[in-house]
């Protein structure tokens, strides 16, 4: 639960380093976020976007768009989630490995956006923990980078060692629980 | 093929009538005729690209159902519209023309999805766009925008993360500006908080707390 530089200076500090187990596992956590595109809708071209060049997601990290669920960390939700598809979602979720984080990107995986209608989930949080959720139809690449960013903030807070001893069933019911 | 012959289509095909419309021909066209009159418009017209297959509700009236098809011909360029009216109003059934453009299979699953049209003679007449199961079609006029509750098929999911099909917002959400004050002018909804109120009182049972992003304690 630190925030303090991670600098070291091998002739000062010689070859070992010590600080906190959790200040460790997040510093590598935060800086090589996986995302798993959930690309739904018209938000994923701009989710591509941030993978190209211009605006070049992988200075942060998460140039590694995986595509399948056992090899990323964070699930970039980015488009329209229909009923159909929330399924697959939850299901896609559930597969993959934790520790796992969510980004809800744009109006309709945040909150149903302009579909107010009858075949479309009003916010992907309804079935998965959203992490953060970022404004926008769609949002900016550069907001994408942003809420990236503030997902890593996130993660450097967090109890992870505590968080490998509690288990993922507890966090679990702790989010059934919540929603209901 | 000329304009002629298109417009001439309905003494050639005697049981086609003219349908009114703005833009391109249009023949109403007997539902046990309807096969015969497509062929013809394909073998003998060149009317080879099937465009579309849709449906109208006229919700309240009989024949209820009306199936449009949109034909085009790449060769000569030129559109048609035939529309025939379904057998049956609750139950509506109309005869598949995938025998003569496959196309027509997805656009009637389409349409079946969308208005219960049962299109018989069609090889696989599955739901396309809601899921199996689904117990409404949404395109018929009795249908709220909003939609109703049902659950979804996935039961484990649902059993995890609670999550049920629910009427939508028509109102209210989280960008939605106040329906009082200078801003209620921007945005124009219907005035239903039928949705909202039980969402609302939930959150307002929940004890309030900020999220917290950064800074965490030493
Ligand atoms: S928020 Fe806007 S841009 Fe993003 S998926 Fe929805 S409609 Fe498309």
């Amino acid at each position: 639960m630190t925030k303090t530089e991670y600098a070291f200076n091998s002739k000062i500090e010689g070859e070992v380093i010590v600080t906190q187990a959790d200040a460790v596992i997040n510093w590598i956590r935060a800086h090589s976020i996986w995302p798993m595109p959930m690309g739904l809708a018209c938000c994923a071209i701009e989710l591509m976007a941030a993978g190209g060049s211009r605006f070049d997601i992988s200075r942060f990290g998460s140039e590694v768009m995986r595509f399948s669920p056992r090899q990323s960390d964070c699930m970039i939700v980015a488009g329209t989630v229909t009923y159909k598809m929330a399924e697959v979602v939850r299901r896609i979720y559930d597969q993959m490995a934790e520790p796992k984080w969510v980004i809800a990107m744009g109006a309709c995986a945040s909150t149903g956006g302009m579909y107010r209608s009858y075949a479309v989930l009003q916010g992907v949080d309804r079935v998965v923990p959203v992490d953060v959720y970022i404004s926008g139809c769609p949002p900016r690449p550069e907001a994408l980078l942003d809420g990236l960013l503030r997902l890593r903030e996130k993660i450097r807070g967090e109890r992870s060692v505590s968080g490998l001893v509690k288990g993922r069933e507890e966090r679990e019911l702790a989010y059934t629980e919540a929603n209901r | 093929m000329t304009t002629e012959a298109i417009d001439n289509l309905s003494q050639k095909l005697e049981y086609l009538s003219n349908r009114p419309s703005l833009d391109y021909p249009a023949f109403n066209c007997p539902q046990d005729r309807i096969l015969d009159c497509l062929q013809y418009c394909k073998k003998e017209l060149g009317f080879d690209l099937l465009c579309d297959v849709t449906a109208i509700d006229h919700f309240e009236t009989s024949p209820r159902f009306e199936v449009v098809y949109h034909l085009y011909s790449t060769r000569n360029p030129a559109y048609v519209r035939i529309v025939t009216p379904c057998v049956g109003d609750e139950n509506p059934e109309a005869a598949s023309v995938t025998g003569i453009w496959a196309a027509a299979d997805w656009h009637e699953r389409e349409t079946y999805d969308m208005f219960g049209i049962q299109f018989t003679g069609h090889p696989d007449l599955r739901r396309i766009l809601m899921w199996d199961g689904y117990p409404y079609y949404p395109l018929r006029k009795e249908f709220p925008l909003a939609g109703h509750e049902v659950d979804l098929p996935a039961a484990d999911v649902v059993e995890r993360t609670g999550v049920k099909v629910l009427p939508a917002p028509m109102m209210g959400g989280p960008f939605h500006a106040g329906q009082t004050g200078p801003m209620s002018k921007r945005e124009p909804r219907a005035d239903d908080e039928s949705w909202t109120e039980t969402k609302l009182q939930k959150e307002l049972e929940k004890p309030h707390k900020p999220r917290e992003l950064s800074e965490p304690k030493e």
